[in-house]
């Protein structure tokens, strides 16, 4: 499997990352190397086998339902870049 | 050509925990701005998640409700989402294997007739805080409240089984029964502690695939979502009509003006980049924690409707709008209990309790009149001391506050006069005082004779001052004039 110039450009504005235009071939080989290697895990035989997420068979520890935590705004708002009445405030995010 | 309607629901329920699902911040609805959001929910840096066992316990409860397979090894995922109103850049919620598998809800339609909806998995995440856009802010800001972001949910997916709008607000509102009868949700929709995102397609009659489907977002009543599906469906049959598509997309519904506006197009769907939460480890649950959560399920509502039936031997109609509703269901036990009289405590339960408290926007819970009041009256009623007609005046004073119903029967003296000898005389008195209409009345066909009773009843009732028991005075009425004729 290889990776097109255009599904790197997509990735790029996905994750927010400016990529020049000299780097983007560059990038592009090199993940259609990486997309080789998978390619190459794929054939492996891992039909018999359990999916192994995570290395070791724990549950997660659940948490009593008890309210511990108490009213700190003043002190988060205080290292907040803008709020307003409590609210924290940010860029206009509609039209 | 005829078109045939396709519905599937998202639903998202809050549930009823103290505490959020991943922090032990408080959930109560209604505090100040952001004094319910800590660390953990402003995504502070080297803040973990703790998973809330009461979420994972509600959850598994509503897939016991619902006859799911309940996956035992279940996994969270980050779906990445970037809005200020969840920090940290994602949601945590479950797409490969969610905690609750395949199920079915089966609903009641308007004619009678049961359909069963299959539910295609339950997932647990967490809900986002909530921005405001308009009102007093900073120019060109927006604001962010984060009390909401971390409150634990299980979104309901259904498949989409529903065929009109009947049936997916059947569905709505038998998932609204459901979750408020096993209490893992306060079912309050104007808070928004159930919301509906609501899936809508059309095809011809006949076809077996399906046709292109908008999702309207966010429906927080069944009288919007009624109308946003109705709209939405006349919307596509038009446009296809008229050679047009449907484009795949996201809309939002305005109430207020009754038209939903375009949000997104669903073109670039399928980037939020699911990944495994690596903060999270699997939750597994044991075959006996699933068994003593079912052994803790409360009564379920369809089970309630059939033991009305059976036990008080109400009618389908009044035990089902009774059954779907918990605490209209405890109220009227009790009433029943006190009373012994399940068919006047259910008229009066659905009657004029139920349209009182709506009319002051109260639930069972909160009602001024209890159900030992309720039941005091009803029994009243059944032993012919008041009538109907004075049963209401009773009820209303005791909405008032002014005591129980024999204490009201008292003040207002209200009894109704049932001693026969008493009855026999107002009936004789009136009749020799009203000589013209009794001629009348042996002069007329026989036909007519009972539409002339009325007026003799009213004359009967006056000289009683309201208070001779009408069952009563009608027997004798009539065996006095029988004797005339």
């Amino acid at each position: 499997m290889t990776i097109e110039r255009k599904e790197i450009e997509k990735l790029a504005t996905l994750s927010r990352l400016a990529i020049d235009e000299k780097t983007i071939t560059d990038v592009t080989g090199r993940l259609s190397s990486v997309l080789a290697l998978v390619d190459q895990l794929q054939n492996a035989d891992t039909e018999s086998l359990q999916e192994v997420s995570r290395p070791f068979h724990i549950s997660q520890r659940l948490r009593n339902d008890e309210v511990k935590e108490t009213d700190q705004r003043d002190a988060f708002q205080a290292i907040a870049p803008q709020t307003h009445n409590g609210l924290f405030s940010v860029p206009k995010m509609i039209e | 050509m005829n078109w045939e309607t396709v519905i599937g629901l998202e639903v998202h329920v809050q549930l009823a925990t103290k505490t959020k699902i991943f922090s032990a911040a408080s959930t109560a609805f209604g505090a100040t701005p952001n004094s319910q959001a800590c660390a953990i929910d402003l995504a502070m840096p080297g803040t973990l998640p703790v998973l809330n066992k009461q979420a994972v316990n509600y959850a598994i409860m509503f897939g016991l409700a619902i006859d799911a397979e309940i996956c035992q090894e279940s996994v969270f995922e980050r779906k990445n989402y970037f809005y200020p109103d969840l920090p940290k850049g994602y949601q945590t919620t479950q797409l490969e294997k969610p905690i609750v598998g395949p199920g079915s809800v089966t609903i009641q339609l308007a004619d009678g007739t049961e359909k069963s909806i299959r539910i295609h998995h339950a997932h647990l995440e967490e809900d986002a805080g909530k921005s405001t856009h308009e009102g007093d802010l900073p120019y060109g800001m927006s604001g962010v409240d984060l009390n909401r972001a971390g409150t634990p949910l299980i979104e309901i997916v259904s498949e989409p089984d529903m065929r009109s709008a009947e049936e997916a607000i059947a569905f709505a509102k038998k998932l609204h029964s459901i979750v408020t009868s096993i209490n893992i949700c306060d079912g309050e929709m104007s808070q928004g502690s159930m919301r509906f995102d609501v899936n809508v397609s059309v095809r011809p009659d006949g076809s077996s695939t399906l046709g292109t489907r908008t999702e309207t977002k966010n429906l927080n009543s069944f009288k919007f979502m009624e109308e946003a599906i109705e709209r939405e469906v006349e919307r596509q049959i038009d446009l296809i009509e008229d050679g047009g598509t449907v484009a795949q997309e996201t809309r939002l519904y305005n109430g207020d003006t009754k038209v939903a506006k375009s949000m997104r197009s669903k073109e670039e769907a399928n980037d939020y980049r699911y990944f495994p939460c690596p903060d999270l480890l699997p939750v597994l649950v044991s075959d006996e924690a699933i068994d003593e959560l079912r052994r803790s399920l409360p009564e379920l509502p369809d089970a309630r409707q059939k033991r009305f039936v059976s036990e008080y031997a109400l009618s389908d109609y009044d035990s089902a709008t009774i059954a779907s509703d918990s605490n209209m269901s405890a109220f009227f036990e009790t009433v029943v209990g006190d009373s012994n009289h399940a068919k006047l405590a259910a008229n009066w339960v659905m009657g004029e309790l139920s349209g009182s408290l709506n009319n002051a926007g109260l639930g069972f819970t909160e009602s001024p009149v209890s159900a030992q009041q309720l039941a005091g009256m009803v029994a009243r009623i059944a032993d012919n001391s008041i009538s109907g007609k004075m049963a209401k005046q009773v009820f209303e004073a005791m909405w008032l506050g002014e005591g129980t119903a024999d204490e009201i029967i008292d003040a207002k003296g209200l009894k109704q006069v049932s001693d026969s000898g008493a009855l026999e005389k107002i009936v004789v008195d009136v009749l020799a005082a009203n000589a013209v209409m009794v001629e009348d009345f042996i002069n007329s066909e026989e036909s007519k004779r009972k539409k002339k009773l009325g007026g003799f009843m009213g004359q009967i009732m006056k000289a009683s001052k309201g208070q001779a028991n009408p069952q009563q005075v009608n027997q004798i009425l009539l065996q006095k004039l029988n004797e005339l004729l």
